[in-house]
C-alpha cells in the first residue's frame, strides 16, 4: 500500500480530507499528500473505514484542488530515526534536519508516540539535583527524574531560570554536570530560540544538546508532534544510551492551543475554555515519559516551561499540568518588578519528590524541616505585610515587625540571586538559618530543639529582646 | 466471527451479529480487548481498551461470551494489576518496560499451589448456597483467605476436595445445581465488574475507621462501611492523605486505585508497603494491600473500567467479613473517561461536556460501599474514599457537586493551607461528617465519655478565631480584647499542635485514638486554664509569652501512640504551670 498513490479524495475542509474507496488503512497511519504544485504535505489517519478515511493534514487544506491531490498511506505512525549521531543537533518539529546536515540515518526508528511505561517498571526517583538556585534547592527540590515544571507568564525571565538551571544542575558531591541536554521549543519565538543555543553555545555543551525547534511561525499542527519527537530522542538516550537526560521544553501553553484548535477542527466537544475533554490525558502522556526505570542507568529529568495565560494558575493548561507533573516553579510578577531575580513565588511552588529526596542520607539533616520552617514563616510574614498596609508598620507589634523584616530579607537575600551565582545546597541552609535568626526561637516549631540549638542564632522569645 | 467497520479512536464499529451490550471482544491482529457498549442490527460498537493504533477495517473481531470480569481468589494481595485486571509484575516479566498491547497474562497465577483446608460444614450431599465458605487459604500470614462458592450457584455439594495444595484451575469440588447440571468449583471464580455482588442484607455502619490522622478521626470522622470523598486543587495533599489512610487505617484489607495519576505515585506505594508494617497486626503491609492502576499516559477506557475493577474486588474481600477499604485517587479522571466516551458517542453533554448520567453513575458507583451481612452471614464492609480532582480548584463544578451530595464524609483540602504547608490541609470549616452520632458512641465507649464534648469545643474555638482573624486583618490585634486575643492564640494552639499533622515525621504520621484524644484534651486545657485567669484580668501578651505554648506545640511529634503516659503526665502538668500567674491575679483580684 505504501507505494500506491490514491487521488480519491472526496471532501476537504478546514485541515481535513476525507478520502473515498481505500480499504483497509491503519488507523494512525502517517499520510503524504502531492498537491497540484507537486509540494508535499503529510498528514494522519485520524478515522479510517473502508469506505471513508479522515486525514488531518498538518499544513492545512488550503489551496488544495481534490482532482490533483494524490495520497499516499505509508502505513506506520510517525517515527524518528535514532543514533548516538543525534546528540548536537538541531532538528524540526518532525525530526527532520534545520541545521543544514545531513538527515541521521539509522534502522533504529521509534514511533514517536512512545508507549505508556508499566508502573511496575518505574524506579521511584530520589537522587537530589543540586541547580544552584537556593528558592529550589532549599524549598522544592528537583530531583534526578523528576517532571517539574516552570509556570510563567509573558514578560517574566522563565527561560533565564531555565537556562541557569540547565547550566548549574548536577548531583551532589559532582564536579560538574553529568546530564546531556534535549530541548524542545513549540511556537517560541525565533529570539527565544537563540536565546537558548548561545546560552547552550557559552556554557560549551552544544555537543551534548539536541534542539528540536517549531517556531512560532511553523505549521501548528507540527508542534503536536514536537515533544513526542523530542522526548523519542530523550529515551533513546536514557534508556538505550544510559545518558541522564534533562529535557526542557517550551512553550507548553503554545501545545495545548495547537491541540485545542486541531481540536475544534476535528469538531471534538469541547471541556473547559474550549480545550478539549482530553488535553488531561494527552498532557499526561507527554509529562509522564518522564522518570527513571528499574534496572537503567539513564534517567529523564523535565522541565517544562509554561507561560500562565494572563498569570492565572486556574487557567487549564497550567491546572492540567500540576495535576500531571510532580510541582512546579512558579515565576511571579510582584517579585520580578522589585527586581528579584530568579522570581520565585515560593507559597504556591512545589516539590512533590521533595520529600524523598533531601535530608539524613541525601543532603542535610535539618533540610526538611527547614524548608517547611520557611515555608510557614513567611506564609506568616506575608500575613503580617498585608496587614501592616492597612494599619500601618508602626501599629505593629515587636513580634510582628520581626516578621516584616524577615520577608523582605528572604525575597532579596534568599530567592533573590545573581544569574551566575551558584550557591551549594549547604550555603543554602546556612544562609536559611541566617534569616531564620531573625525570629524568636520559640517561633519556629517546624524545625526541631536540637536543630535550634545547633544552627539558630537568635533569641529563644520576643520577650528576651 | 466478525470483522472490523470503522476505527475511530478508541472506539471501533464491528460487523458482529450475535453480540450483546458489555460483552467483551477481541479485536484485529493484535488481538486487543475491549467491551461492548452499543449495538444496531449487525453491528457493534466496542470500546477498547488498549491504543488503537494499527488497527485496519476488515480484520476480524470476535466476541468471547463474557462481561469484563475480575478473577476472584487467592493470589490477589500484594499484586498490582491494570485497570482490567492484567498482573502489572507479569506482564513487565513477560513484555518488558513498556506496555505492549495485546499481551494475555492471567490475573491470578496459574502454577501456585495453595494450602486449602475445607470447611468441616460442607460435606458430600448437603445444600450449598452461593456465598458459602467452601474451606480457607492461609494467604498471608496476616489474611486467612476464605474460599468462596460463587455467588449465584445453589444447590448440593456432590463433592470437595480434602485438605491439601491445590492450584486455582484443579477442581476442588462438584455442585449439582437445583437445574440438575453440574457445576465445578475452584479456589477462584470469576465475577463481572459492573453488577454489584449480592449479600443478604445491609447492616448499620457502626465502628468508625481509624486512620491515625487527627483531623479525620477526631474531626471528621469516617465509619467502616461508609463513603468519602476528598477534594482539591492539585498539590493540596490528596494522594498523601490517601496514602496515610492505606497505611494506618485499621482497616483488614486496602485496595488502592490509581485511576488516571502519575505512575510515580504507585512506585512509591510498591516501595513503602512492604517495608511498613501494620500497625495493628506488625505484618508487612503489603500483604493487606492490592493495587489497582490506570496511570494518566495509559488508555483511557480502561481508566473508566478500573475503578469497577476495584470495588468488584473490595466487595469480594467484603463477602468473606473482611473490612475492607477502597481509595480510589481520582474519580475526577474516570468521571472524564466517562465523558471522553460520551463525547465520541455523540450523546449530549449537559454542563462541562460531562453526559447527563453523570451524576447516577457517581452514586450507583458510591452505592456499593457499605457494611453488609455476607450470603454466608458474616459481617463485612467496604469503605469508599474518593479524591476528587477539581478543575481549578472549584469545588461547584460537575464532579465535586454530585459527589457531595452523595457521601456522608467530606474531607475539604484547602489550596491556602497547602501553600502555606499546613498538612493535611483539610479545611475545618469546609468539611463535614454526617457520622459524629456512632462514632461518639464509639470514642465514649472506647477511649473518653468527654469525646464530643471536647471535639465540639475545639471546633467552636476555631470557627470563634476565623471571625476575630477577620477583625485583626482590618483593623490589627491591639483591637481585641484580653479574652479574644488568647482565643486566637489557643485557636492556632489547635492548629498547630493538633490539627497539623506531618505525614513523614516518624512520630508524628500515627496517631492512635487515645493519643488524639490526649492532645485534643491537653491543648484545650491551655485554653480553659488560660481563659481563667484573662478572666481574673490577666492580660493576654503575658500569657502567650509562657514557654509552655511553645512547648505544647511540640507534643505530637516528642509522644509515640506508645508512650502516652509521659504525654499525659505533661498535661497533667498544665494547672502547675499555671499556678504563679494564677495566684498573682486572685490575689489582686
Ligand atoms: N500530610 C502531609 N504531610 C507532609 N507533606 C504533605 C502532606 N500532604 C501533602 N504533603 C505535601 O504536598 C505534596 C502534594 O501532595 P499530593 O501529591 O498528595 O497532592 P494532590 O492533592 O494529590 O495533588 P494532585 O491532584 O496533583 O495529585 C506532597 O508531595 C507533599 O510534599
Ligand atoms: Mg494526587
Amino acid at each position: 500500500m505504501k507505494n500506491i498513490e490514491f487521488r480519491t479524495a472526496t471532501s476537504a475542509q478546514g485541515g481535513l480530507i476525507v478520502m473515498g474507496g481505500v480499504p483497509g488503512v491503519a488507523a494512525g497511519s502517517r499520510v503524504q499528500l502531492r498537491d497540484h504544485a507537486g509540494r508535499l504535505r503529510s498528514g494522519l489517519v485520524i478515522r479510517s473505514a473502508d469506505d471513508a478515511v479522515l486525514v488531518e493534514v498538518f499544513e492545512g487544506t488550503d489551496e488544495l484542488d481534490l482532482e490533483r491531490t494524490w495520497v499516499r498511506f505509508l502505513d506506520e505512525p510517525f517515527k524518528l530515526p535514532v543514533s548516538r549521531d543525534i546528540l548536537g543537533r538541531i532538528f524540526n518539529g518532525a525530526g527532520l534536519p534545520r541545521d543544514g546536515r545531513p538527515p541521521i540515518i539509522s534502522a533504529d526508528r521509534r514511533d514517536v508516540n512512545g508507549e505508556p511505561l508499566n508502573p511496575a517498571a518505574r524506579a521511584y526517583p530520589r537522587e537530589f539535583i543540586q541547580t544552584g538556585i537556593s528558592a529550589i534547592d532549599g524549598m522544592n527540590s528537583l530531583t534526578r527524574g523528576q517532571k517539574l515544571p516552570i509556570f510563567s507568564g509573558g514578560g517574566l525571565p522563565h527561560n533565564r531560570v531555565a537556562a541557569q538551571i540547565v547550566r548549574q544542575a548536577k548531583l551532589l558531591g559532582e564536579a560538574a554536570s553529568e546530564f546531556v541536554v534535549v530541548f524542545a521549543a513549540f511556537g517560541a519565538s525565533h529570539a527565544d530560540a537563540r536565546f537558548f543555543e548561545e546560552s547552550f553555545e557559552e556554557s560549551g555543551v552544544l555537543n551534548k544538546v539536541v534542539m528540536f525547534l517549531n517556531l512560532a511561525d511553523e505549521p501548528v499542527i507540527e508542534r503536536l508532534l514536537t515533544p513526542r519527537a523530542a522526548l523519542t530522542a530523550a529515551e533513546y538516550l536514557a534508556f538505550d544510551l544510559d545518558y541522564h537526560v534533562l529535557v526542557v521544553m517550551t512553550d507548553m501553553t503554545a501545545y495545548a492551543e495547537a491541540l485545542r484548535e486541531v481540536a475544534v477542527l476535528r469538531g471534538d466537544v469541547p471541556a473547559r475554555k474550549g480545550y478539549p475533554g482530553y488535553l488531561y490525558s494527552d498532557l499526561a502522556e507527554i509529562y509522564e515519559r518522564a522518570g527513571r526505570i528499574k534496572n537503567r542507568r539513564g534517567s529523564i529529568t523535565m522541565i517544562p516551561v509554561l507561560s500562565m495565560p494572563s498569570d492565572d494558575i486556574t487557567h487549564p493548561i497550567p491546572d492540567l499540568t500540576g495535576y500531571i507533573t510532580e510541582g512546579q516553579i512558579v515565576l511571579g510578577r510582584e517579585l520580578s518588578n522589585q527586581g528579584v531575580y530568579p522570581p520565585v513565588t515560593v507559597l504556591p511552588s512545589l516539590s512533590r519528590l521533595m520529600k524523598d529526596g533531601v535530608g539524613k542520607n541525601f543532603t542535610r539533616e535539618d533540610h526538611p524541616h527547614v524548608a517547611s520552617q520557611l515555608f510557614a514563616s513567611y506564609a506568616k510574614a506575608l500575613e503580617v505585610r498585608g496587614l501592616a498596609a492597612i494599619i500601618g508598620a508602626e501599629e505593629l507589634s515587636d513580634a510582628d515587625r520581626r516578621y516584616l523584616e524577615f520577608a523582605n530579607a528572604f525575597e532579596h537575600k534568599f530567592i533573590g540571586q545573581g544569574e551566575d551565582e551558584d550557591r551549594s545546597v549547604f550555603e543554602t541552609l546556612n544562609l536559611a538559618w541566617d534569616l531564620l535568626s531573625m525570629l524568636p526561637a520559640d517561633a519556629l516549631i517546624r524545625v526541631s530543639e536540637e536543630e535550634l540549638a545547633k544552627y539558630h542564632k537568635g533569641q529563644a522569645t520576643v520577650a528576651a529582646a | 466471527m466478525g470483522k472490523i467497520l470503522e476505527i475511530n479512536g478508541p472506539l471501533v464499529k464491528l460487523e458482529l451479529p450475535e453480540t450483546v451490550l458489555g460483552e467483551q471482544v477481541r479485536v484485529g491482529r493484535l488481538g486487543l480487548v475491549g467491551e461492548v457498549i452499543g449495538r444496531d442490527g449487525n453491528t457493534a460498537l466496542a470500546q477498547l481498551y488498549e491504543d488503537t493504533a494499527g488497527l485496519r477495517p476488515g480484520e476480524e473481531a470476535t466476541g468471547l461470551g463474557w462481561p469484563l470480569s475480575v478473577e476472584l481468589g487467592p493470589g490477589l494481595l500484594g499484586a498490582i494489576f491494570d485497570g482490567v485486571q492484567r498482573p502489572l509484575e507479569a506482564v513487565w516479566q513477560q513484555s518488558g518496560d513498556r506496555m505492549a498491547r495485546g499481551v494475555a497474562v492471567p490475573s491470578l497465577p496459574r502454577d501456585k499451589r495453595w494450602h486449602f483446608v475445607p470447611d468441616p460444614h460442607r460435606r458430600a450431599g448437603t445444600a450449598l448456597a452461593g456465598g458459602d465458605v467452601l474451606g480457607t487459604v492461609q494467604e498471608t500470614e496476616s489474611i486467612l483467605h476464605r474460599i468462596l462458592t460463587p455467588p449465584l450457584i445453589h444447590g448440593e455439594l456432590l463433592e470437595l476436595a480434602p485438605e491439601g495444595d491445590y492450584t486455582i484451575e484443579e477442581i476442588l469440588g462438584r455442585v449439582r445445581k437445583f437445574d440438575d447440571t453440574i457445576e465445578k468449583l475452584h479456589l477462584f471464580h470469576r465475577w463481572p465488574v459492573r453488577t454489584p455482588r449480592p449479600f443478604r442484607k445491609r447492616d448499620h455502619a457502626i465502628a468508625p475507621l481509624i486512620t491515625g490522622q487527627r483531623i479525620l478521626d477526631t474531626f471528621y470522622p469516617l465509619l467502616k462501611g461508609g463513603k468519602a470523598a476528598i477534594p482539591g486543587p492539585f498539590g493540596a495533599g490528596k494522594t498523601m492523605l490517601q496514602q496515610q489512610i492505606a497505611r494506618w487505617c485499621n482497616a483488614e484489607i486496602v485496595i488502592y486505585v490509581g485511576c488516571g495519576e502519575r505512575g510515580n505515585e504507585l512506585t512509591d506505594v510498591l516501595e513503602f508497603m512492604p517495608e511498613l508494617k501494620d500497625p495493628h497486626t506488625g505484618r508487612p503491609l503489603m500483604e493487606r494491600t492490592l493495587l489497582v492502576a490506570n496511570t494518566s499516559n495509559m488508555p483511557v477506557v480502561a481508566r473508566e473500567a478500573s475503578v469497577y475493577v476495584g470495588i468488584t474486588l473490595a466487595e469480594y474481600f467484603r463477602d468473606q467479613g473482611l473490612d475492607v477499604v477502597m481509595v480510589a485517587d481520582s474519580t475526577s479522571r474516570w468521571a472524564e473517561a466517562l465523558r471522553e466516551v460520551a463525547g465520541r458517542l455523540g450523546q449530549m453533554p449537559v454542563e462541562e461536556g460531562y453526559p447527563a448520567y453523570l451524576g447516577s453513575r457517581l452514586a450507583a458507583f458510591y452505592e456499593r460501599a457499605g457494611r453488609v451481612e455476607t450470603m454466608a452471614g458474616h459481617h463485612g464492609s467496604v469503605t469508599l474514599i474518593g479524591a476528587v480532582s477539581p478543575p481549578g480548584g472549584d469545588f461547584s463544578e460537575p464532579v465535586t457537586s454530585h459527589t457531595k451530595e452523595i457521601i456522608q464524609t467530606f474531607w475539604a483540602l484547602s489550596k491556602e493551607l497547602a501553600d502555606a504547608r499546613h498538612y493535611p490541609s483539610v479545611d475545618w470549616l469546609e468539611s463535614f461528617s454526617g457520622y459524629i452520632g456512632s462514632a461518639a458512641k464509639w470514642w465514649a465507649e472506647n477511649v473518653d465519655p468527654n469525646w464530643e464534648r471536647e471535639r465540639a469545643e475545639a471546633l467552636d474555638l476555631l470557627s470563634a478565631s476565623e471571625e476575630l482573624q477577620r477583625i485583626v486583618n482590618l483593623v490589627g490585634v491591639e483591637a481585641l480584647s484580653s479574652e479574644q486575643r488568647w482565643t486566637l492564640e489557643a485557636a492556632g494552639l489547635i492548629k498547630e499542635g493538633l490539627l497539623q499533622q506531618s505525614a513523614i515525621d516518624e512520630i508524628d504520621s500515627f496517631a492512635s485514638p487515645e493519643k488524639q484524644y490526649a492532645l485534643l484534651s491537653g491543648l484545650l486545657e491551655i485554653f480553659r486554664q488560660g481563659m481563667k485567669l484573662v478572666k481574673l484580668g490577666a492580660p493576654a501578651r503575658r500569657l502567650i509569652q509562657m514557654p509552655l505554648l511553645s512547648q505544647a506545640r511540640r507534643w505530637k511529634s516528642q509522644h509515640t501512640s506508645e508512650d502516652i503516659a509521659a504525654l499525659k503526665a505533661k498535661i497533667a502538668q498544665i494547672p502547675g504551670e499555671f499556678e504563679k500567674l494564677m495566684l498573682e491575679y486572685e490575689q489582686t483580684a
